[in-house]
């Protein structure tokens, strides 16, 4: 990506582009990803509220999974669950 | 319209005529007469201002930087301790281009505590990415003050700035004011203009996101090329000022210079005293002048290089120390000199630090020290050792 200079960025990192953070794949920092046991889910979407990056996949009120684009891996949707079907497996694995 | 009035009441008056849409609001001595005699603009229906009272001076500015992102005109004041717990929100409010306008009543930084002038508190606070305008008197307070927010809004500009004033010696002294007439000062002043302002529903904006190692130094750039550039915006504003006023102000104003060999530098109040200094020297035939200093931030180097150019002798006056170093002035004027070949040799004075008067006969020993080559690197005006 070519970095833009000084004179072509809008005066005191002011963002005019609403909504452009979906453009900034925060999923690159991820250490260890999500992993859903679907038979375990009861698609309460807890996890959906908790996920402080939107990165829960939902579709007709039921809980379809992760957008690992955004997902930073930070575990808040594993610890949330109340039924322990999100379990944090390391990345490479 | 002529009045007598001291330097806070000035300035309350000269904001009552822009009429800001914000005032955030926490009061401090010597700044105090500012909020509480605009608080009764306020009260008694002469401004339409939301005249917010915060619970302290870090939330007054944040007040401050909130108000300008959303779009409108703001205006406070600050001094001392005041400044110094605004400490952090002022580098927000230039990084974020807020053109917010802040009194500053200069009083010394404690401790052992003190309220009287020096100042400590806005030189400390020369880096902050902030335009910085002393008043030597009374009716430069009050020009300043209206002058400041042209300069901060200005489009090539939108930086925030501090028009000082030597705390009590003006925020208190009563003094003789020409005022402009109200239609005037808003015409002058103008309206405000917005710049991606956060209550623009239709145009969603983000103002302060985070910003990392890979932008964060081209939005400081930014800064640096706006506040270098000012300098010409002032200028324009000061002669056009001049224009309405009939009042003649300078960047840095040259008291018979011209033939001078031993100039001093001064800013604030003390530049007058000064000027009566000069008077009284050139009496006796003795070629002193004097420059005032009316902006320091940003710095006019080239300005200062070329009135001090082949003078034998520079007393720089500073009413601050930076402590380990020389006072903030001598500083920069040395670095102004840099430029000249065959530079005169310069001197710093450091005086009146917490208040203490620098009185003519003292001001008129530096130039006799100097003119004996009798002057240290630098000297502590009438302390005793
Ligand atoms: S919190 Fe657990 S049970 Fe609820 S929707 Fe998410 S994964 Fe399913
Ligand atoms: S690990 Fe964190 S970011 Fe990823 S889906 Fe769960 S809550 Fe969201």
């Amino acid at each position: 990506m070519t970095l833009k200079s000084a004179s072509e960025l809008t005066i005191g990192a002011v963002i005019t582009d609403a909504g452009n953070s979906k453009e900034f794949l925060t999923g690159d920092w991820r250490s260890k990803r999500p992993v859903i046991d679907k038979d375990k889910c009861i698609d309460c979407l807890t996890c959906w509220i908790f996920c402080p990056d939107d990165s829960i996949i939902v579709k007709d009120e039921k809980m379809e999974g992760f957008r690992l684009s955004h997902c930073k891996g930070c575990g808040i949707c594993s610890v949330q669950c109340p039924v322990n079907a999100i379990q944090m497996v390391p990345e490479g694995n | 319209m002529k009045m007598a009035t001291n330097g806070d009441a000035a300035i309350a008056y000269s904001w009552k005529q822009i009429n800001p849409a914000v005032v955030p609001a926490y009061p401090i001595t010597p700044q105090t007469i500012i909020v509480e005699r605009f608080s009764d603009y306020v009260h008694d229906g002469e401004v339409d201002t939301e005249y917010v009272t915060t619970e302290s001076e870090h939330s007054a500015m944040t007040v401050a930087i909130a108000a300008s992102a959303a779009g409108v005109r703001v205006a406070t004041a600050t001094a001392s301790a005041g400044m110094a717990l605004m400490w952090e929100m002022l580098g927000v409010c230039s990084g974020m281009r807020c053109p917010v306008v802040m009194a500053v009543a200069n009083r010394t930084l404690s401790g052992p505590i003190n309220i009287h002038c020096d100042h400590s508190d806005s030189m400390g606070a020369r880096d902050t990415g902030w335009i910085q305008i002393y008043a030597e008197n009374v009716q430069e307070a009050y020009d300043n003050s209206i002058i400041a927010f042209r300069i901060a809004e200005d489009m090539r500009v939108r930086l925030p700035i501090m028009s000082c004033l030597d705390g009590f010696i003006l925020t208190h002294a009563y003094e003789d004011l020409e005022v402009l007439e109200d239609q005037q000062v808003k015409d002058f002043v103008g309206e405000h203009q917005q710049l991606n302002p956060l209550l623009d529903l239709s145009n969603p904006v983000t103002h302060g996101p985070l910003d990392l190692q890979d932008y964060f130094f081209e939005h400081k750039y930014q800064v640096i090329d706006a506040i270098n550039g000012s300098l010409s915006v002032i200028k324009e504003v000061l002669d056009e000022f001049e224009a309405l006023s009939g009042r003649k102000h300078f960047i840095a104003e040259p008291y018979m210079c011209d033939d001078a060999d031993f100039v001093a530098i001064a800013i604030g109040s003390t530049a007058g005293t000064m000027k009566a200094v000069v008077d009284e020297l050139r009496v006796d035939g003795k070629k002193v002048g004097l420059i005032k200093l009316k902006v320091f931030r940003p710095f006019p180097s080239q300005i200062i290089a070329d009135m001090v150019k082949g003078k034998q002798g520079v007393a720089v006056l500073d009413r601050a120390i930076s402590l380990g170093s020389t006072g903030p002035l001598f500083l920069e004027v040395n670095n102004a000199l840099l430029s000249i070949e065959d530079s005169p040799s310069v001197c710093n004075y450091v005086y009146g630090i917490g208040g203490r008067d620098a009185p003519p006969s003292q001001l008129k020993q530096i130039y006799l020290d100097m003119m004996d080559g009798k002057s240290l690197p630098i000297n502590y005006l009438g302390v005793r050792k």
